[in-house]
């Protein structure tokens, strides 16, 4: 009797011979579905081909090795994995083999996954990279992205450009539409957003300044933060999820369907067709819409004047009319045009350079706001330096 | 064959990805009224070298000539008013998903002629049945089914009636019958107006019914292996893998496999 490897019922194999040079590896039970064993078939293979390649270096007994599935009820892609392991190694070690016992179907399969020659190279971007090569690739990115984002941004004045002088071509429709979405249907979220964050900028100054018994400057408090720059920030901000989100999906999906492709084919630019169209719609309803987020917000601070603090409406007017003039809400206003440009182009931008894939879709848009936002902390931090120096 | 002028002459092109070089050395010549296919495995670049052709992507060497113009030393402003003559069929029809199918047709119309608005509309109308969507003026890409957007974006770019059609796989996603009228409408266009046509396809059936030549780009040598007229190639191929590719065969047992 020869020495059974036992690889847990119902699936096992037995050795027959070796017979005049030959090894029979006789297969048997089931070796289809869940394995339940310690031992893998592929591992069981192996060592029965090691064992082989052994006795053969030792006596030259085996020369070959044979296969009998006639007693093999029912097999899987892991026995193929197994006989693919086996045979390679058989291979290595100078066994013959010999596969005329195998099932016809097991021996097709084999000779399937055989017929292409793997790739040589593997891609190279699943090379292993050390620590400082990463960082040093991640930089070469960020320059990369920027420099991309100036040609954007110059492609985008010169495209204004045309439409100064007339030779832009888009449609006229197209404007009313992003007006449409950008400007009345942004009312409610910046409305909400606005009367609220007066709300609590009224309660900050409250309790503070109701230990000196300086309630009154809580209109002072929330007319100039808001206007010269919450106000301004905050709806840019809201415009960046709510729009610039919106643009890059849109061009990303245009991307994706050829329709950007389709459109400069047809003698179009992309640049006039698609951005400066929703870039002037921005720049146009961003001033307006900070004007209406400026007036909420007043009146969100006034709702917590009258409310908690018992000052009279005529007195908190008077005392906003006092606090701010034309001055800071042009301000806010400036800061607000420059915004609204900003969201339109990081939307735009990203839509326009995406992928052409659904995943690269969604990464244009969260891209187009986290970088949309960036840039407006950014812009509201050169503001405040500059509005600093030169005394507005 | 002596009145026969070159329409496109592709000279010495080489197409790449930053470094990584797809196809180099193609050189062709594709006459007027020709309907010329480029052929090739997945992943040879047929439809790269159409997007090369079209002015999408531009050559990293060598230059493609429409008659005695080169394509890619015009300047961009230029090479979009000349890309007015081409008309564009792409795989998925790639219709301008926010405007109605007239609308689609309309908007070259009314870019580049000076065509009145009736005119403009009659023609929108005229070329939408000559693709069988007559009465679908009205309806959103997105309303329709995915062959019907192909017939519409083939209504497109015949709006300006261009002299040079090219076509990006166009049985992709066809059933056998439409791909098959659709084949006799390129076959259809030649023949009354004259068009050249331009197809990328790796569809037998369609290239042996409607090609007058045909070039041959291999993914592997990265360059064009065969170029003449796809029956005469079939019958004695330059090299053995256009044979199998025209043939639809393959050596079944690689040398490797053949020890199982």
């Amino acid at each position: 009797m020869n020495p059974t490897i036992p690889i847990q019922m119902p699936a096992n194999l037995d050795l027959l011979g070796p017979d005049k040079g030959i090894l029979t590896v006789k297969l048997h039970g089931d070796w289809a579905g869940k394995s339940d064993s310690a031992i893998s078939p592929t591992d069981a293979l192996l060592e029965v081909i090691r064992n082989a390649a052994e006795q053969r270096a030792e006596s030259g007994e085996v020369v070959r090795v044979a296969w009998d599935a006639a007693a093999l009820a029912s097999w899987d892609s892991r026995i193929l994995i197994a006989i693919d392991a086996a045979l390679k190694l058989a291979e290595t070690h100078g066994l013959e083999t010999d596969l005329q016992g195998l099932p016809e179907g097991i021996r097709r399969l084999l000779r399937m996954s055989r017929a292409v020659p793997p790739r040589g190279e593997r891609r190279s971007s699943r090379k292993k990279t050390n620590m400082l090569v990463l960082i040093g690739l991640s930089a070469i990115q960020v320059s990369r992205s920027l420099g991309d984002a100036n040609a954007f941004f110059g492609q985008s004045l010169m495209s204004l450009w045309r439409f100064v002088r007339g030779k832009a071509r888009f449609l006229r429709s197209d404007i009313l539409e992003f007006i449409q979405t950008t400007g009345p249907q942004a009312l409610p979220i910046v409305g909400i957003i606005n009367v609220l964050l007066g709300v609590i900028l009224g309660f900050m100054g409250a309790v503070q300044l109701q230990q000196f018994g300086a309630q009154i400057y809580v209109a002072d408090l929330v007319a100039l933060g808001l206007t010269r720059e919450i106000a301004p920030m905050m709806t840019a901000i809201i415009m960046a999820g709510r729009t610039g989100a919106a643009y890059a999906a849109q061009l990303g999906t245009m991307q994706v369907n050829e329709e950007i492709d389709a459109l400069e084919t047809c003698g179009f630019s992309p640049m006039d067709f698609l951005v400066l169209p929703r870039m002037l719609a921005l720049s146009l309803m961003f001033p307006l819409l900070v004007l209406y987020a400026d007036a909420l917000g007043i009146f969100g601070g006034y709702l917590v004047g009258v409310g908690i603090l018992d000052l009279s409406t005529t007195e908190y007017i008077e005392q906003t009319r006092k606090a701010i003039g034309m001055g800071d809400i042009a301000l806010g206003v400036v800061k607000g045009a420059v915004f609204g440009v900003l969201v339109a182009i990081t939307g735009c931008m990203h839509g326009m350079q995406s992928g052409r894939s659904a995943s690269a879709v969604g990464n244009a848009s969260t891209n187009a706001v986290v970088s949309g936002i960036i840039s407006i902390i950014v812009m509201t931090a050169v503001f405040a330096v500059f509005t600093n120096i030169l005394g507005i | 064959m002596t009145t026969e002028t070159i329409a496109i002459a592709v000279d010495h092109l080489e197409m790449a990805y930053g470094e990584f070089v797809i196809q180099r050395d193609l050189n062709f010549q594709i006459h007027s009224g020709e309907i010329f296919i480029i052929m090739g495995d997945s992943g040879s670049g047929k439809s790269t070298l159409l997007r090369h052709m079209i002015g999408l992507q531009r050559p990293a060497k060598g230059e493609i000539r429409y008659g005695d113009i080169s394509f890619w030393g015009l300047s961009q402003d230029k090479r979009r008013r000349f890309s007015q003559r081409f008309g564009v069929l792409y795989q998925s029809g790639a219709l301008w998903s926010s405007m109605t199918l007239a609308q689609n047709v309309t908007l070259p119309l009314k870019e580049h002629t000076d065509y009145t608005a009736k005119e403009v509309a009659e023609l929108a109308s005229f070329k939408l049945s000559l693709v069988g969507l007559a009465g679908f003026e009205d309806y959103y890409p997105s309303e329709i089914s995915g062959g019907m957007r192909k017939r519409a974006g083939l209504a497109r770019a015949l709006a300006l009636d261009p002299a040079i059609l090219f076509f990006d796989e166009p049985s992709a996603g066809l059933d056998p019958i439409s791909s098959r009228r659709l084949d006799e409408l390129i076959l259809e266009l030649r023949d009354s107006l004259g068009t050249t046509i331009v197809v990328v396809t790796h569809e037998l059936a369609s290239i042996f019914a409607i090609a007058d030549n045909a070039v041959f780009v291999d993914a592997e040598a990265r360059t064009q292996t065969a170029l003449g007229n796809p029956r005469a190639l079939r019958d004695s191929p330059p090299s053995e893998k256009v044979g199998e590719f025209l043939t639809r065969s393959v050596s079944v047992d690689s040398p490797k496999g053949a020890a199982l």
